[in-house]
């Protein structure tokens, strides 16, 4: 485990690093050239403590009981945490520092709902719908020259704003998500035409199995590469992934949610080929969930986080969180894990380190109402 | 107390999301306002001639690959290996024609659902969707593909405020109509052209698919007293009844008019009276199946067919007795005039009836979906494709029954996955949307609170206002 201290002690931490150099000159805005920057918004508050498990904290395996169980056949990344099973690419380009893990982290957002703390991590403010445009738009204005894409089929939050953005998505009906599948189906159960007729189609559905899932997510990577790749292709980029609400049957809908977003990062590394070289990764959510397990096999919503910084062009092969620990009175409000670092913070100084951007600049037109 | 957002769904086509909170008033006085308001005209319609047009120029253009193959074809074929043989290469001037009249149709598509988002008259523009089902015709055929929409445009809309006899004659006579069900192939074996295959030894003659379908589908119904004998006689009086300008088909040469326009051909016609249902209708060339069908406009079976059908749409899949019988007077004492059958219509109480709701078919979900999220422009293919995957193809019901008009039909495990589908693709689609707000503003009294709840726990705006969309409440009218 590193400590973030240390790391700022040491100067190994790269994303830092860089903008507290003061023999870097920065230029007002950057040729965004070979560049490129994705982004994948996890909704629905992705559950951190299970996707990057504190296996080291004493508190860890009292909170989380059987919905740990998964974590034995993890990668071990050091003495604390451990890595989901199903992340097993991630957990290669780990190992081939490419991936930086960032834990505890969380946006200005302290509540608990997902379309205010969805609407605060896309807009950037320090309040939700303070601000009615999106940080990587704001972003590409200090990019000169360059696309930005959504792989949706409208442009989300974090994209909309004054610079043109494309979006673009398969034109076939989408799977409808596990997670609006099994909110459906508390929604007709009380329903006495629509509950039986839902059964028997989730029934017929299980039958037909869902592989679907991770084939979609790589495809989705695949096509984020395509829309990345050329000269002419975009310099960034957004993927929505859903379905990251895991109140109940946790572990299995995780396993599938991870090995969707593993494939789709293993697929848009290989479709980018040598462009990966230029490429850095954020995944985010909104918020993380809460330390101990609820009664239905889940965790409900919380609040520290864990971010992934991935790509060619990151200084990865470690876990960097000041760890505040799962002890009763280490926790948020008693329940969640307690954030130790802010995403803004992060975000800026990884785009301003990999862009060549000024941070201070970066960070008042990324996340304006941020106190200097 | 009627709650408006039940009356926007029961009798319009949903309330309009950016309509915010506007009040319709009224509700029974709001629908009734729409009759004297609607506007049967639509913009943008490909003309009835470019159709006919375009398909008389792709029967030429196959007429003319067939023979270019026949000549082009070496005699060295044969010796080709089965690997080197071009699989049945299809003309690229045919595959483009194919192409032109796909398109054709889905702007048509286009232009029916821009119309019933915007429609200031939706009460109307329901009526009109269930007179074109009423008189299904179906765009699956090479000659109806171009056509199915227009019966809709042309003879429909145009007649929906006004006779029921009108909107039939002008149905029947339509081109897509006349292709649809056969009428343009039919010969009167007596008739001048008739006799001449006859001679030539010729296999050609009657086709009675029309006369049947006017009977059992679109004016008596099934079943009520009429026989085979009265089917063959009203085949013989629609003999002549063809479409102008398409080159094709029997005695093409004699038939006269503007392309794709009805019209009467005497050498087709098998001559002498008819007698259907008892009554004699002496010769009188393309008047005699119009007197006939005048007859069936005003016939009590009509009457009640019609009333029947009417409040299965607007009450329930079992038709109320008590509803019927008003309609049927209504359609009966005003020689079905159908303003006076609608009013009746609005003033039945089981129409009312806010706890025994219909199950939306997927066009109407779709309608109510887009009008929900505030949509007022929508790209025809993509619309074309997605009522293609809820099952309900615009004007392609499976038969000349047209499509089925109750729960039964619509609600299935497999098309409630696909209704789930659909809305998260129309969520994802609609931009900047709050579920939160808008669910009061569609569902009103009607929305429940395990919705509400459900909608402000999602996991985001965009799961929020798919939940919306295909929750119980959305899913009926």
């Amino acid at each position: 485990m590193f400590n973030r201290r240390k790391f700022l002690a040491n100067g190994v931490l790269a994303v830092s690093a860089a903008c507290l150099n003061p023999h870097l000159a920065f230029a007002a805005g950057a040729e965004s050239g070979d560049k490129r920057f994705v982004f994948i918004i996890q909704r629905g508050a992705a559950d951190g403590l299970a996707i990057l498990a504190p296996t080291g904290d004493p508190a860890y395996a009292g909170l989380r009981g059987d919905l740990a169980a998964d974590i034995a056949t993890g990668t071990k990344l050091d003495s604390m945490f451990t890595l989901h099973p199903a992340l097993a690419q991630t957990a290669k380009l780990y190992a081939a520092k490419e991936a930086l893990l960032v834990h505890a982290v969380a946006s200005p957002y302290r509540d608990r709902s997902h379309f205010d703390g969805q609407n605060v991590l896309e807009s950037g403010g320090l309040a939700a719908y303070r601000i009615k445009d999106g940080w990587i738009n704001r972003l590409l204005g200090e990019l000169h020259g360059g696309k930005a894409v959504a792989l949706s089929p409208t442009v989300p939050l974090a994209l909309r704003g004054a610079v043109p953005v494309e979006s673009y998505a398969p034109s076939n009906l989408p799977d409808a998500s596990d997670d609006l599948l099994i909110r459906i189906g508390d929604l007709y159960a009380q329903d006495r035409q629509l509950g039986p007729l839902w059964n028997q189609a989730l029934a017929a559905r299980a039958k037909a199995g869902d592989s679907g899932d991770a084939k979609g997510a790589a495809a989705a990577g695949t096509l984020a590469a395509r829309l990345l790749g050329g000269p002419d292709g975009a310099r960034v980029a957004m993927i929505e992934t859903n379905g990251w609400d895991t109140h109940n049957g946790q572990r299995g809908r995780l396993t599938a949610q991870l090995t969707g977003l593993d494939s789709l990062l293993s697929a848009l590394k290989s479709g980018l080929g040598p462009a990966w070289r230029d490429t850095m990764v954020i995944v985010a959510t909104e918020f993380g969930r809460t330390a101990r397990a609820n009664g239905t096999g889940g965790t409900d919503h919380g609040t520290g986080a864990l971010a992934m910084i991935l790509g060619g062009a990151v200084t990865g092969g470690r876990v960097m969180a000041d760890w505040p620990g799962l002890a009763p009175q280490a926790l948020y409000d008693g329940r969640d894990l307690k954030p130790t670092m802010d995403l803004d913070v992060l975000i800026t100084d990884s785009l301003a380190r990999h862009f060549g951007l000024d941070p201070i600049r970066t960070s008042s037109i990324l996340f304006p109402d941020r106190r200097a | 107390m009627t709650s408006p957002t039940f009356a926007e769904s029961r009798f319009g086509l949903g309330p309009r999301g950016d309509d915010g909170t506007v009040s319709i008033g009224d509700p029974r006085s709001w629908a009734v306002a729409q009759i004297a308001r609607f506007q049967p005209a639509i913009a943008n319609l490909p003309s009835r001639a470019a159709i006919a047009t375009e398909l008389a120029d792709f029967y030429e253009l196959r007429r003319t690959a067939k023979a270019d193959a026949r000549q082009e074809s070496p005699p060295s074929v044969a010796m080709m290996s089965k690997a080197a043989m071009p699989k049945a290469a299809v003309d690229p001037a045919i595959k483009a024609a194919r192409r032109e009249a796909r398109d054709g149709y889905a702007r048509l598509v286009g232009a029916r659902l821009a119309s019933a988002l915007s429609t200031p008259t939706p009460f109307l523009e329901r009526i009109t969707h269930f007179w074109a089902n009423h008189f299904a015709v179906s765009a699956q055929k090479v000659t109806t593909v171009g056509f199915a929409g227009l019966l809709e445009m042309e003879a429909v809309r145009p007649h929906v405020t006004g006779r029921f006899g009108d909107m039939l004659l002008a149905a029947e006579q339509h081109p897509a109509m006349l292709f649809y069900l056969d009428q343009a192939q039919s010969i009167g074996p007596n008739s001048a052209l008739g006799q001449r295959a006859a001679a030539r030894g010729a296999n050609r003659g009657l086709n009675e698919n029309l006369a049947r379908e006017i009977l059992e589908l679109h004016t008596l119904g099934v079943r009520t007293g009429y026989d085979q004998a009265d089917v063959t006689e009203f085949a013989r009086a629609l003999t002549g009844w063809t479409v102008a300008g398409v080159g094709r088909g029997p005695g093409a040469r004699f038939v006269t008019g503007n392309p794709g326009d009805f019209s009467f051909v005497d050498a087709l016609h098998e001559p002498g009276a008819r007698t259907i249902l008892g009554r004699r209708f002496a010769e009188g060339g393309e008047g005699q199946a119009r007197a006939v069908l005048e007859m069936l406009a005003v016939h009590p079976a009509t009457a009640r067919h019609v009333a029947t059908k009417l409040s299965r749409h607007f009450a329930a899949d079992d038709p109320p007795p008590a509803m019927v019988a008003r309609l049927e007077r209504a359609f009966l004492s005003s020689g079905g005039d159908l303003p006076t059958v609608y009013r009746a219509l609005i003033a039945s109480p089981e129409a009312w009836d806010e706890t025994q709701p219909k199950f939306r078919s997927p066009w109407d979900w779709t309608v109510a979906s887009l009008r929900a999220v505030g949509t007022r422009e929508v790209q025809p293919l993509p619309a074309v494709a997605l009522l293609n995957q809820l099952g309900q193809p615009v004007w392609m019901p499976p038969s000349p029954a047209g499509w089925d008009d109750d729960a039964a039909s619509w609600a299935g495990p497999d098309a409630l996955v696909r209704r789930v589908e659909a809305a998260q693709r129309i969520a994802e689609r609609a931009n900047a949307v709050d579920a939160r707000s808008l669910a009061p503003v569609l569902l009103g009294a009607q929305l429940a609170p395990a919705t509400a709840t459900a909608i402000a726990r999602a996991e985001s705006p965009t799961t929020g206002l798919a939940l919306l969309l295909a929750s119980p409440e959305m899913l009926r009218r």
